[in-house]
C-alpha cells in the first residue's frame, strides 16, 4: 500500500479497505508508534467475530482444511479473515512463509482476507502481533477469523487465548497413544480432526485420542470435545468439522461463558502489552547510549548479572516514568 | 518493542509453467538473507499475485517464469498493478527470458530481470538496494 497518512488509516481499515488494513499490520509489526494509535480508535469496533483457530503439527494438512473451512463460510455469506503464522530463522531472520498457497481457491474473492506473519523469534505458536491482527480483521469487518498456529509439537498453546473454538489436527501414524496423553497440546482442542483418514493407521489414531479424551473428567455442563476424521484434500468430514465448529460456538456464548472468554482474551493481549510497552521504552533508552554493551560485558566479565541489571533498570524507569540510562 | 523492518517479498510462478525450482532455490536464498517470504506456488494468475501482494503488504514481487509465456503475463501483472495502486512495489523476473525481450519488459513495468545462470548475491543486493524499506 502506498503511504496513507495514519490518521486516514483507521478510517480506511474501518471501511474494510484491504490495503489499509494489511499496511496496519506492517506497522504493528513493525512496532511502529503511530500504529497504537490507530489501533486505539479501532478497538471499541473490534470483538464480536467468531476466532477459530487451528493447530497441530507440522504437515498435517492445516492450510488445506483451512482452504476449505473458508470456502464453506464463504458459501453461507460470511467475510472470513485468515492469519497463518511460520517460523523466522534462528538465524537470518527471515521466512519462508508457505501456507498461503494451499488457501488459492479463494485468492480472489474480495470477502477474504489472508495474511501469513513470520513468528520473529515468539515463541507459543503464534507472532507477537497475532492478537493485534486478528483485532485488525475484526475492525475490517471479517465475521470469522481463522488462525494457523505454527507447526506444533506439544507445547505450542497460545492460541487458546485468542481464538474461541480450538481445532487440533492430527495425522495418522504421529505415536502411540503415551503422545495422546501428555499435556500441553493434546489438552487445548475444542474438536479433534483426524486428517488424512485415507491413510492406514487412521482408524487406531481415532480410537487412541478418543479413548486418551474420555479418561478425562469433564465437570457438569463443559463441553466434551468431538473427534472428527477427515480427508482435506478429497474435502471429506468438512461438513461434519463446519457444524462442530458452529455447535461449539453457540455453546461458547451460552450464559458466563462469552464473557469469560473475554476476559481472558483481554488479559493475554494486556500482558502482551504491557510487556511489548516495556521491551520497547527500555530499548529506546538504551539505543545509541552503548549502555546495552556495557552491561553485557559486565556480566560476561563477572562483574553483575542480569537480575542486578534489570533491578537497576527497572528502578530507574519507574522512578522517573521515563527511562534515562544515564541516571 | 524494537522496530523490525524487514523486507516482505511475494514469488510465485504463473500460469500453466510447472518449474518451480527456480523459485524454490530464489525464495530459500531471499528467506536465509533475512527476508520475509510468501511463497505462492505454480498455476496462479496474475490477479492472484496481486491480491496476495495488496495482503501482505508486500515491498517485492518476483515471478519466475520458464514457459516462453512471460511478455503476455507480466503485461497483466503490471495493469492490474496500476489498477490497485501498487506503483510503490518492486517487481522482478527471473528464469528463462530472451535478452532481446528484456527492454520489452522493462518497458512493461519490470524493475529488473535476473536470467537464467544469474550469480545469488547480486539479486539479494539488488532488492536490499532498491524495495521500500
Amino acid at each position: 500500500m502506498a503511504k496513507i497518512p495514519e490518521n486516514e488509516l483507521a478510517r480506511q481499515v474501518m471501511k474494510g479497505d484491504r490495503g489499509a488494513g494489511a499496511r496496519l499490520i506492517t506497522l504493528l509489526e513493525e512496532g511502529n508508534e503511530s500504529a497504537r494509535e490507530v489501533m486505539k480508535s479501532l478497538y471499541p469496533h473490534t470483538g464480536k467475530s467468531m476466532i477459530v483457530g487451528i493447530t497441530g503439527g507440522t504437515g498435517t494438512g492445516k492450510s488445506t482444511l483451512i482452504d476449505l473451512l473458508i470456502h464453506d463460510f464463504r458459501q453461507s455469506g460470511k467475510r472470513v479473515g485468515v492469519v497463518v503464522v511460520d517460523p523466522s530463522s534462528p538465524f537470518s531472520g527471515g521466512a519462508f512463509l508457505g501456507d498461503r498457497l494451499r488457501m488459492q481457491r479463494h485468492a480472489c474473492d474480495e470477502g477474504v482476507f489472508i495474511r501469513s506473519m513470520a513468528s520473529r523469534g515468539y515463541l507459543g505458536g503464534l507472532a507477537r502481533t497475532t492478537a493485534e491482527t486478528i483485532r485488525v480483521m475484526e475492525a475490517m469487518g471479517a465475521d470469522v477469523v481463522l488462525l494457523e498456529t505454527i507447526g506444533s509439537g506439544q507445547d505450542e498453546v497460545e492460541v487458546i487465548r485468542v481464538a474461541q473454538t480450538c481445532i487440533l489436527v492430527i495425522a495418522p501414524n504421529m505415536g502411540d497413544d503415551i503422545q495422546a496423553l501428555k499435556a500441553g497440546l493434546m489438552e487445548i482442542g475444542h474438536i479433534y480432526v483426524i486428517n488424512k483418514s485415507d491413510l492406514e493407521g487412521s482408524i487406531q489414531a481415532l480410537r487412541e485420542v478418543e479413548a486418551v479424551l474420555s479418561m478425562k473428567t469433564y465437570p457438569d455442563k463443559a463441553w466434551k470435545p468431538r473427534v472428527l476424521s477427515t480427508v482435506a484434500t478429497e474435502g471429506k468430514g468438512i461438513r461434519e468439522l463446519v457444524s462442530a465448529i458452529q455447535e461449539h460456538n453457540v455453546f461458547i456464548n451460552q450464559g458466563a461463558r462469552a464473557d469469560r472468554f473475554r476476559f481472558e482474551r483481554v488479559e493475554y493481549e494486556l500482558s502482551l502489552v504491557f510487556k511489548n510497552e516495556l521491551e520497547r521504552l527500555v530499548h529506546e533508552g538504551l539505543k545509541g547510549t552503548g549502555k546495552k554493551k556495557k552491561y553485557i560485558r559486565k556480566i560476561c566479565d563477572g562483574q553483575s548479572d542480569p537480575y542486578t541489571i534489570i533491578a537497576e533498570v527497572l528502578k530507574n524507569f519507574l522512578k522517573k516514568g521515563s527511562f534515562d540510562p544515564e541516571k | 518493542m524494537k522496530s523490525d523492518k524487514k523486507i516482505k517479498v511475494i514469488i510465485s510462478k504463473v500460469g500453466l509453467d510447472g518449474h518451480d525450482r527456480g523459485a524454490k532455490v530464489i525464495a530459500s536464498l531471499l528467506k536465509e538473507a533475512g527476508m520475509e517470504v510468501v511463497y505462492l506456488g505454480m498455476y496462479q494468475m496474475p490477479e492472484h499475485i496481486i491480491q496476495a501482494a495488496i495482503d501482505e503488504d508486500a515491498d517485492v514481487i518476483g515471478v519466475s517464469y520458464l514457459s516462453g509465456e512471460h511478455l503476455t503475463f507480466t503485461q497483466k501483472i503490471t495493469e492490474e498493478m496500476q489498477k490497485k495502486g501498487l506503483e510503490h512495489v518492486l517487481f522482478i523476473a527471473g528464469g528463462v527470458i530472451p535478452p532481446e525481450d528484456i527492454p520489452t519488459l522493462k518497458d512493461m513495468g519490470v524493475a529488473e530481470v535476473f536470467m537464467a545462470g544469474t550469480l545469488t548475491q547480486p539479486i539479494v543486493d539488488y532488492i536490499q538496494q532498491q524495495a521500500r524499506k
